[in-house]
C-alpha cells in the first residue's frame, strides 16, 4: 500500500520540478548578477555563482553618497520616489474609495447602480487613450516632472479598482448590525466609521495591497510624465540603464531586486487575499 | 432593499430622502476624479482624432473629420501593428491559459511541496513588469546572457546566439518572458477555483468507471468555466494594450517585428508628434477594451449575487 502510494506520487512530484526551475531560474539568475562585481559578470565562460560575491551593489544604493556610480544614485532617488507616490495613491484612493464604495454597496438611491457600472467600465480604459489630454492638460498646469501629477493620473486606475473591491467586501458584512445602530440613532457616517470599516479591516488591507502593487508597477504615465532625476520611478529608472552596457549591469540588477522586494514581500505576506483581490478584475498592466 | 418607498410610512420616506443626499456626498469626491482623469480625457481624445494635431510651439490643429482614420487604415504598418498585437495576445494568453491550467491541477493534486509551488507562483506575479523585461534582457544578452549560457553549457548550442536581434524571434521570446510574468496569474485563479470544487461528482464519474481525463473534460472544465472566464477576458484585455514589456526587451524591433497597437499610438502621440494620429489609434484600442469590458461585465456581474 505504502508502495503504490509512493509510485503514485513519485511522477506528480517529478512534474513539479520544471515549473520550478522555469520560475526560479530567471530569478536566481538576476539575484546572482546582482551579487557579481563588473569583471566577474563579463568573464567567459559565465559563472552560475559569482567568482567574488559582493553587496557592494546594494550597498551603493542604500547608501548612494558613498556610490562612484550614478546607476545607484539614480535608484536610490527614485526608489524613494516610488515609494512616495504608491503610498499617497494607496492612501487617497482607499479614504475616497471606501466612501464611495459604502454608499453604492449599502445606501439605495437613484443611479446607484448606474454609477457603479460606469466605475467598472472607466477600470478598463487603456492608459495610452487618456494619455494625450493629461499630457495637455499637464504641460500648461507646469505640472510636468512633479510627483503630483503621478499621484492624480494614478487614481484613473487605483480609484475604480478600489471602489470595485470594496463595494464586495461591504457587502458582505452583516446588514443586521447596521439596522441595530440605526436603531441605536447613529448616522450613515457613523455607521461607516464605527462599524463597516472596522469590520471590513481585511477587506481594506488586501484592496490597499493591490493598489500599491498597481502603482508601484506602473510605467506609461510614469514614461512621459517624468524625465528628471527628482521625479522620475523606479521602473523608468530601470528602463533608462536597460540597454546601455557601458554602465554597471550588476547595480542595475541590484536595483531590480530592490524595485521587485516591496511588491513581491507584501504580495506573499498577504497570500491568501491575492486570488479574491485578482477575480475582482485586478488586470495588471 | 428594493422595496417601493411609497408604501413606506411618512417618517421612513424622510429618512430614505435623508440617506439619497448622504449616498451623494459619499460618491462625489471618487465621481469628480474620475470624471476628472478618465471622462474627460476619453472625449477629448475622442475630439481630437478628428484633428490634424502636429506636437510643438505655434502648432495649429485642423480639422480633419475621418482623415486620421482614412490614413490609419491606408497605412500597412498599422494592419501588421493589429496582426502582430493579435499574434502577441492570443499566443500568450493561449499558453498562460493552458500552462496555467496544468499548473493549476498538479498544484490541486497535491504533490510533495505543492504549498512550496503556490507560494512560487506568486513571485513572478508581484514582479514589476519593468524589472521582469529588464530581467528577460538580460538572460537573452547576445555576449553574456543565461540563456545562451545554459545552452551552450548543455552543449545544445556551439555559438552565442544574439536571440533578440533574431526577427522571427524576438516575438516569441517576448512572449515568453510574459509567460513567465503572467502564468502564475491564471493558475493561482484556477487552482482556488478548483479547491472549491464538491469533490461527489467526480468520485461518481470515477466509480461508474469514467478516466481521468475524461472526468477532467465533461466535470471539472465545465465547472471551472466562470473561473476560466475571468482570467482568460483579464489576460485578453491586458495583453492587447502590451506595452511594458516590449519597451524594456525590444523597443518594437528588429525591423518592427514587436511592434504593437499600444507601442504605435505611443510613438505617433510622442516621440513623433502627430497627436491626431496618436488619438485616433488610442480611441481604437479604447473601443475594443471597452467591448472586452462589456463581456467581462455580462459574465461577471450577475444582479442575483446582490441580493
Amino acid at each position: 500500500m505504502k508502495t503504490r502510494k509512493f509510485l503514485r506520487k513519485l511522477p506528480l512530484f517529478l512534474l513539479t520540478l520544471p515549473v520550478l526551475f522555469f520560475i526560479y531560474f530567471p530569478i536566481l539568475w538576476l539575484f546572482s548578477a546582482s551579487l557579481s562585481n563588473q569583471v566577474d559578470l563579463f568573464a567567459l565562460p559565465m559563472h552560475w555563482i559569482p567568482l567574488h560575491p559582493t553587496l557592494k551593489n546594494y550597498l551603493d544604493i542604500i547608501f548612494p553618497s558613498l556610490a562612484s556610480n550614478s546607476v545607484p544614485r539614480t535608484f536610490a532617488v527614485a526608489l524613494l520616489n516610488s515609494l512616495k507616490i504608491a503610498s499617497a495613491v494607496t492612501i487617497i484612493s482607499l479614504v475616497i474609495g471606501s466612501m464611495a464604495a459604502y454608499a453604492l454597496a449599502r445606501i439605495p438611491f437613484k443611479y446607484s447602480r448606474g454609477i457603479l457600472l460606469g466605475i467598472i467600465a472607466t477600470r478598463m480604459i487603456p492608459e495610452v487613450s487618456l494619455i494625450l489630454p493629461l499630457f495637455i492638460i499637464a504641460s500648461s498646469l507646469q505640472l510636468i516632472n512633479k510627483p503630483i501629477i503621478l499621484i492624480i493620473t494614478y487614481m484613473s486606475f487605483a480609484l475604480p479598482f478600489a471602489i470595485w473591491m470594496m463595494v464586495a467586501f461591504f457587502q458582505t458584512v452583516p446588514i443586521e448590525l447596521e439596522d441595530a445602530a440605526r436603531m441605536d440613532g447613529c448616522s450613515r457616517l457613523g455607521i461607516l466609521f464605527r462599524i463597516v470599516i472596522p469590520i471590513s479591516v481585511p477587506g481594506l488591507v488586501s484592496t490597499a495591497m493591490f493598489i500599491f502593487l498597481l502603482a508601484w508597477d506602473e510605467f506609461f504615465y510614469a514614461l512621459i510624465f517624468t524625465s528628471t532625476l527628482a521625479s522620475k520611478t523606479a521602473p523608468v529608472a530601470m528602463s533608462e540603464f536597460v540597454g546601455r552596457y557601458a554602465i554597471n549591469i550588476n547595480g542595475m540588477m541590484a536595483g531590480g531586486i530592490l524595485a521587485a522586494l516591496p511588491p513581491v514581500i507584501l504580495a506573499l505576506a498577504f497570500q491568501r487575499y491575492i486570488v479574491r483581490g485578482m477575480t475582482s478584475g485586478a488586470v495588471k498592466g | 432593499m428594493t422595496a417601493n418607498s411609497k408604501n413606506l410610512p411618512r417618517r421612513q420616506l424622510s429618512l430614505r430622502k435623508q440617506d439619497g443626499r448622504t449616498a451623494w456626498l459619499l460618491v462625489l469626491p471618487a465621481l469628480a476624479v474620475i470624471l476628472g482623469v478618465t471622462l474627460w480625457p476619453i472625449i477629448y481624445t475622442f475630439i481630437l482624432s478628428f484633428f490634424h494635431a502636429p506636437t510643438g510651439i505655434n502648432q495649429v490643429r485642423t480639422f480633419v473629420g475621418l482623415g486620421n482614420y482614412l490614413e490609419m487604415v491606408k497605412d500597412p504598418t498599422f494592419w501588421e501593428t493589429i496582426g502582430r498585437t493579435m499574434y502577441f495576445t492570443v499566443a500568450s494568453v493561449g499558453v498562460e491559459m493552458v500552462l496555467g491550467m496544468g499548473v493549476a491541477l498538479l498544484i490541486h493534486s497535491h504533490p510533495w511541496g505543492w504549498k512550496f509551488l503556490r507560494f512560487s507562483l506568486i513571485i513572478p506575479w508581484a514582479m514589476p513588469t519593468i524589472v521582469n523585461g529588464a530581467m528577460w534582457r538580460w538572460i537573452y544578452s547576445a555576449d553574456f546572457g543565461a540563456l545562451n549560457g545554459l545552452l551552450s553549457q548543455l552543449g545544445l548550442i556551439k555559438h552565442y546566439i544574439p536571440w533578440l536581434s533574431l526577427p522571427n524571434l524576438a516575438m516569441p521570446l517576448v512572449i515568453l518572458a510574459d509567460v513567465w510574468h503572467m502564468m502564475p496569474f491564471v493558475a493561482l485563479i484556477l487552482q482556488a477555483a478548483l479547491a472549491t470544487l464538491p469533490l461527489e461528482l467526480d468520485e461518481a464519474a470515477a466509480v461508474d468507471g469514467a478516466n481521468a481525463f475524461q472526468r477532467f473534460l465533461k466535470i471539472t472544465l465545465p465547472l471551472l468555466r466562470p473561473a476560466i472566464l475571468v482570467a482568460l477576458i483579464a489576460r485578453t484585455v491586458d495583453a492587447f494594450r502590451v506595452f511594458d514589456i516590449v519597451y524594456v526587451l525590444t523597443n518594437g524591433g528588429p525591423a518592427n517585428k514587436t511592434l504593437t497597437i499600444t507601442f504605435l499610438t505611443y510613438l505617433n502621440s510622442f516621440p513623433w508628434g502627430k497627436q491626431g494620429i496618436g488619438a485616433s489609434l488610442s480611441f481604437l484600442i479604447s473601443v475594443f477594451t471597452i467591448s472586452m469590458a462589456l463581456i467581462f461585465i455580462r459574465f461577471l456581474y450577475r444582479p442575483e449575487e446582490n441580493q
